[in-house]
């Protein structure tokens, strides 16, 4: 962090966080952006959501660089409110913080959330120690949309293979089931709609791609991300410590393994039945 | 260890403690009560302490074998609820003896009956919480988020004969009439302004019917069609209550089995008890939404808990 004539600008790549002093001693982070020519948006920005729950937004769009900061408030939060703290919910460029409304009330709440952020610094750290590698056997019988990536980037499967497994990519955020991370940002040539139809059955373990981000469904369930392979690792475990594998702010490679390791790694070689036209692309 | 015995399962009957909270940023939801007052008072009627799990009835149609002698509890919708013939009335504590009947058969009002034995019912904690959530195969009877079928068991603590010292009756203050015409509170929230004028005049001065896709995740409205000048956000983590608008103009209730993160435009968020208020209607009542102070809006909520204290 360097400090030019009272500002002290926190590099980020392109999103920066610019924090300077208001003269009320109160510190003030903004956006080095400008949304549309409007008024520079104050960020972060305290949102309500209800009685018992404040959103913090930290930033407007969607970045790898945001991450560091998301997983830095949910430990700063955890350590401020203690036992008063319900819940966190970091998401691609917010945190929602569910807190407990016998003990706090929501200016209290507030106060304590600004304290967090007047002394927050990035987790560069802690993101660097969080890595996973995720197996993956890249294989048309458990990931039929090999093929539609392929036209649709005008690339050859073996291609399309090498260039997922080919850069890092950031956890923004768990949702949709237990342990299912979506992880970004997906390089460009892959990027393809999701399916109109989605599958009414994803067997757990398929690796998926859909716009510019990528996953991996921990439990069989419903879902209309493009299939292209399948990570024998067990994703969402309940008794293991932590629960899930990849955790929000994980940095994350895909590497391709074979049917062998695959099965010997437990995989199941099943293949998906349920097929499905590229009707999105 | 024995406890109740279902010998026919309705369409929906789960076990809930509070919820299931410090794991949502895994992707998996609270769950919990639909109706918090409701299962809140069941338990209380046994002195049983908050976060005690309940049986949540929908509908009815579920009919149980008592294996053991119990203090019992029912509380919330009237489901038409019997004890080997004799009627039981809601908000009330009863001991039931081994080998006798009990029956939930239709709504007569409200659609969420929550059933209380002293001590509480037990089962595995997963995730910290025996919160039955079908949608992530958490938790319930049977620790994987299946709601009750026929032959499931329901276990009760040693305890379970001794309701301890806790109010055995429901004041009838706390009882509510959910047939009748409800205006829901809502602590208005940021993307407000971003709807337009005319919109913001509907949502607080037309009436909402609550719509038949209606379930533990969330209650869909239907009415005046309302737009935003946001069409969709980045996904965030959504409170329980949130008032969603997705493009169609038809507001959502997110409730207890909602996603834990969404990116529709939200008017505000519904109080705790707005929502368990709202989680009792049936396909077709009409409700309204008002707006309410935040620090109004804690202060009832804080009376209503101060009531389940010790």
């Amino acid at each position: 962090m360097t400090s030019i004539a009272g500002i002290s600008r926190v590099a980020l790549g392109e999103v920066g966080i610019r924090s300077c002093d208001d003269g009320s001693g109160h510190r003030q982070y903004r956006l080095a952006r400008h949304a549309d020519g409007d008024d520079p948006v104050t960020l972060p920005r305290l949102e309500n959501a209800g009685i018992d729950a404040w959103l913090v937004r930290l930033f407007e769009t969607i970045d790898e660089t945001n991450m560091p900061w998301l997983t830095a408030l949910c430990r700063e939060c955890e350590a401020a409110f203690g036992s008063a703290l319900i819940d966190l919910v970091p998401s691609y460029t917010t945190v929602l913080i569910h807190y407990d409304p016998l003990q706090y009330d929501a200016s209290e709440a507030k106060d304590c959330l600004l304290n967090v952020l007047n002394r927050l610094v990035p987790d560069e750290q802690a993101a660097e120690t969080s890595f996973k590698e995720v197996p993956v056997w890249y294989d048309e019988s458990v990931g039929p949309e090999l093929t539609r990536l392929a036209s649709v980037s005008g690339l050859e499967r073996d291609d399309v293979i090498a260039i997922h497994q080919a850069r890092d990519y950031r956890v923004f955020a768990l949702g949709f089931a237990p342990g299912y991370a979506f992880m970004g940002r997906l390089d460009e040539r892959l990027v393809v709609p999701r399916l109109t139809t989605p599958r009414q059955r994803v067997p757990a373990g398929s690796v998926a791609v859909a716009e510019r981000q990528t996953a991996a469904y921990p439990s069989l369930s419903p879902g209309g991300w493009n299939l292209i392979g399948r990570t024998p690792v067990t994703l969402f475990d309940r008794h293991r410590d932590g629960f899930s594998l990849l955790q929000v702010g994980d940095r994350v490679r895909f590497v391709a393994i074979d049917r062998d390791t695959f099965v010997e790694l437990g995989g199941d070689v099943r293949p998906v039945t349920e097929t499905r036209t590229a009707e999105g692309a | 260890m024995s406890g109740l015995r279902v010998e026919r399962a309705g369409p929906l009957a789960t076990l809930q403690d509070a919820g299931r909270f410090g794991v949502r940023r895994l992707g998996a939801t609270q769950g919990g009560p639909a109706d918090l007052h409701g299962w809140a008072w069941s338990n209380h009627l046994l002195g049983n302490p908050w976060n005690t799990p309940a049986l949540e009835v929908v509908l009815g149609n579920l009919t149980m074998v008592v294996e053991q002698d119990a203090m019992l509890a029912i509380a919330g919708a009237d489901l038409d609820a019997h004890l080997e013939g004799t009627p039981l009335q809601p908000g009330s504590a009863f001991l039931a003896k081994e080998g006798q009947r009990l029956t939930f058969q239709s709504p007569i009002n409200g659609i969420r009956a929550y059933l209380a034995v002293a001590g509480g019912f037990v089962a595995e904690p997963v995730l910290g919480s025996v919160a039955c959530v079908m949608r992530d195969g958490l938790g319930g009877h049977d620790g994987f988020g299946r709601s009750l079928d026929d032959g499931a068991r329901l276990l009760f603590t040693d305890s379970c004969a001794v309701a301890s010292g806790g109010k055995h009756e429901q004041p009838a203050a706390e009882r509510i009439d959910y047939r009748q015409p409800v205006s829901l509170a809502m602590v208005p929230g940021a993307q407000i302004a971003d709807f337009t004028g005319v919109s913001l005049y509907r949502a607080f001065n037309n009436e909402w019917r609550v719509d038949d896709r209606a379930d533990r995740m969330g209650v869909r409205l239907a009415g005046d069609v309302l737009r935003c000048q946001v069409a969709s956000m980045i996904s965030e983590g959504i409170a329980l209550g949130a008032v969603q608008v997705p493009p169609d103009g038809q507001p959502i209730v997110l409730l207890n089995d909602r996603q834990t993160i969404g990116g529709y435009p939200r008017l505000g968020t519904l109080t705790p008890l707005a929502c368990s208020r709202l989680a009792q209607c049936q396909p077709g009542q009409t409700v309204r939404l008002r707006a309410t102070a935040l620090s109004q809006a804690q202060q009832s909520y804080r009376a209503f808990r101060q009531q389940f204290s010790v």
